[in-house]
């Protein structure tokens, strides 16, 4: 009887074992091929366009990625545990500090687009088509005599950083904005913060890219009230995350992708998508337009809102691959 | 609006017959994490659950207040935990379990193992204390009447399992925050559902109407099972 019991028991324990290695070994079969984790601001991702750069790159790279969509703040947390092994992300400030700290190496802007202000069709604050500092207090004032609301990333993201830049050349203490009552705290990516403004009618910063997705796609009403101008450029890059800080991430896979998305085929596919369907680009590509000088006003426009000490990543931060700066 | 819905719900109902190939994946990754999830939790829990049930001792009641305590124990405060853990600045992130089904295998194990554990351990005791005693006096040894109590408890243990299944394949703190949601390696049916309103409501609804069928499923046919054995 004891003897029964033990072999049941030891039959049981097996079955369980070698089931779940199974199911664990055939769940994982992508990653057999080389895994590289990508922590994305959430416009990339929302729009769709990653999944349309994924399946370009896999067919050619013997490399699996993998895309945690989270916004920018929480993608450089991601990379700073040693959690991921290249971000995409769109904000130069946070972006220094990140190359600063030892964390971020090989900085390569990828794209542009600009940010919009957009709000319900109706303006209550009567902000269309003024300069976006002047719309911003324009919609405090009304937020404060009760007609007009705002709705915040407030989730630390390219988009927030952004937002939190514009209230304070706007003359406003953001911190203390975010008490009033007008002013909303969503705490979501860009998609589901378009959704909750248009759900309250609100006012928002949204980058061109996504706005013009969920528009289109019939998910929200809001306006286009304020877009374009040097205030509201909005620029993506590529950082890896250093190896000699993190050994095991994947450098060389993360590279192999940066330069992917800087080849004239990863920038072709930046500036095709979404242009058929929905009558502009959502992104536009960077690289041509900072080493041609294609369009002089932009490339100048980036360069003072996203260079360091003149140069999209300043040496001491660069590791290998000089090709990425137009070195041999 | 409403017309919104019920065109949600037929596309979505078009996407599971048609078998279209995301849905089936995600579903067929969800019941394999959360089977195997329960599986594990079932090994460790049963012999625990046993000891508990069978045995008198003086910390028992402490141990099993411990395992009813965190019966609800929030999934996104054990999600955030695990993170930390197995995050590689954490104290096991050599293992590499963050963002890969394996992590998300043991983070719902540990999810349902209080679940597992209470509910085993209440069918145990509830089982009637002279069946063991009976056993005894016909010549049985402790092990052989311990066994004879716990084929007396089966449809607790039963009951048990189909509950801890359904709490792993519902829950989205856990595989969301270990997982991360990546297309295709670790995205199940909770966090597509979650993600997927803001890009394709469609496949949320779909997947949404697969995970209640499954769920109802398990608890009828289990509830079937039980009727018939008593």
């Amino acid at each position: 009887m004891r003897r029964t019991l033990v072999v049941w028991v030891v039959l049981l324990v097996c079955v369980v074992i070698v089931s779940v290695a199974g199911t664990t070994y055939y769940l994982a079969g992508a990653s057999r091929r080389e895994r590289v984790i990508v922590s994305t601001t959430t416009s990339l991702y929302d729009t769709g366009l990653l999944d349309f750069i994924e399946a370009e790159f896999e067919a050619e790279y013997p490399i699996d990625l993998n895309f945690i969509s989270v916004g920018t703040g929480i993608a450089i947390q991601h990379a700073q545990r040693g959690d991921a092994d290249l971000i995409l992300v769109h904000s130069p400030k946070d972006e220094l500090k990140f190359l600063t700290d030892g964390t971020g190496v090989n900085r390569k802007i990828i794209a542009y687009n600009f940010f919009a202000v957009v709000g319900p069709e109706t303006d209550p604050a009567r902000i269309r088509d003024t300069a976006p500092l002047q719309a911003l207090s324009k919609i405090v004032e009304s937020g404060r005599n009760g007609t007009a609301r705002w709705v915040s990333r407030g989730d630390n993201s390219g988009t927030h950083a952004k937002e939190k830049s514009l209230w304070a050349d706007a003359g406003f203490d953001w911190t203390a904005l975010t008490r009033e009552s007008w002013y909303i705290n969503a705490g979501s990516g860009m998609g589901e913060t378009l959704k909750k403004a248009d759900y309250f009618s609100a006012y928002t910063l949204a980058d061109m890219g996504t706005y013009l997705k969920y528009e289109k796609d019939g998910l929200i009403s809001l306006k286009v009230l304020v877009e374009e101008g040097k205030d509201l450029l909005n620029v993506y890059s590529a950082i890896a995350v250093n190896q000699t800080l993190h050994q095991s991430v994947n450098f060389q896979g993360a590279m192999a992708f940066v330069k992917f998305l800087i080849s004239e085929q990863g920038q072709q596919i930046i500036e095709d998508f979404g242009r058929d369907e929905y009558g502009q680009s959502l992104f536009y590509p960077a690289v041509g337009v900072l080493t041609e000088n294609t369009e002089p006003t932009i490339a100048e426009w980036i360069r003072d809102y996203a260079f360091f000490d003149d140069t999209e990543c300043p040496l001491q931060y660069r590791r290998g691959y000089p090709e990425l700066y137009g070195g041999g | 609006m409403a017309n919104e819905i019920i065109d949600g719900v037929i596309r979505a109902l078009q996407l599971i017959f048609s078998g279209d190939p995301t849905v089936v994946e995600i579903s067929v990754r969800s019941i394999l994490i959360s089977g195997s999830a329960t599986m594990i939790a079932f090994l460790w829990s049963l012999p625990v659950a046993a000891v508990l049930g069978l045995r008198r001792f003086r910390v028992r009641f402490l141990a099993k207040g411990f395992f009813n305590a965190m019966l609800g124990i929030p999934t996104v405060t054990l999600g955030l935990v695990l993170y930390l853990f197995f995050s590689k600045a954490g104290p096991v992130g050599f293992l590499r379990l963050l963002y890969h089904p394996a992590g998300m295998i043991i983070g719902q194990a540990v999810l349902i193992t209080p679940i597992m554990v209470s509910f085993i351990t209440n069918a145990i005791e509830s089982v009637d204390q002279e069946i063991k005693d009976l056993a005894k006096t016909l010549g049985a040894s402790e092990v052989e009447a311990s066994i004879a109590v716990l084929k007396e408890s089966l449809n607790g243990v039963l009951l048990a399992v189909t509950a801890s299944f359904n709490r792993a394949i519902a829950e989205l703190g856990v595989v969301l925050m270990v997982g991360g949601n990546i297309a295709g390696f670790t995205s199940v049916l909770t966090t597509t559902i979650a993600l997927e309103i803001n890009r394709d409501i469609e496949l949320s609804i779909a997947l949404a109407i697969i995970l209640l069928l499954i769920v109802s499923a398990l608890t009828i046919s289990i509830n079937l099972v039980q009727r018939r054995r008593t």
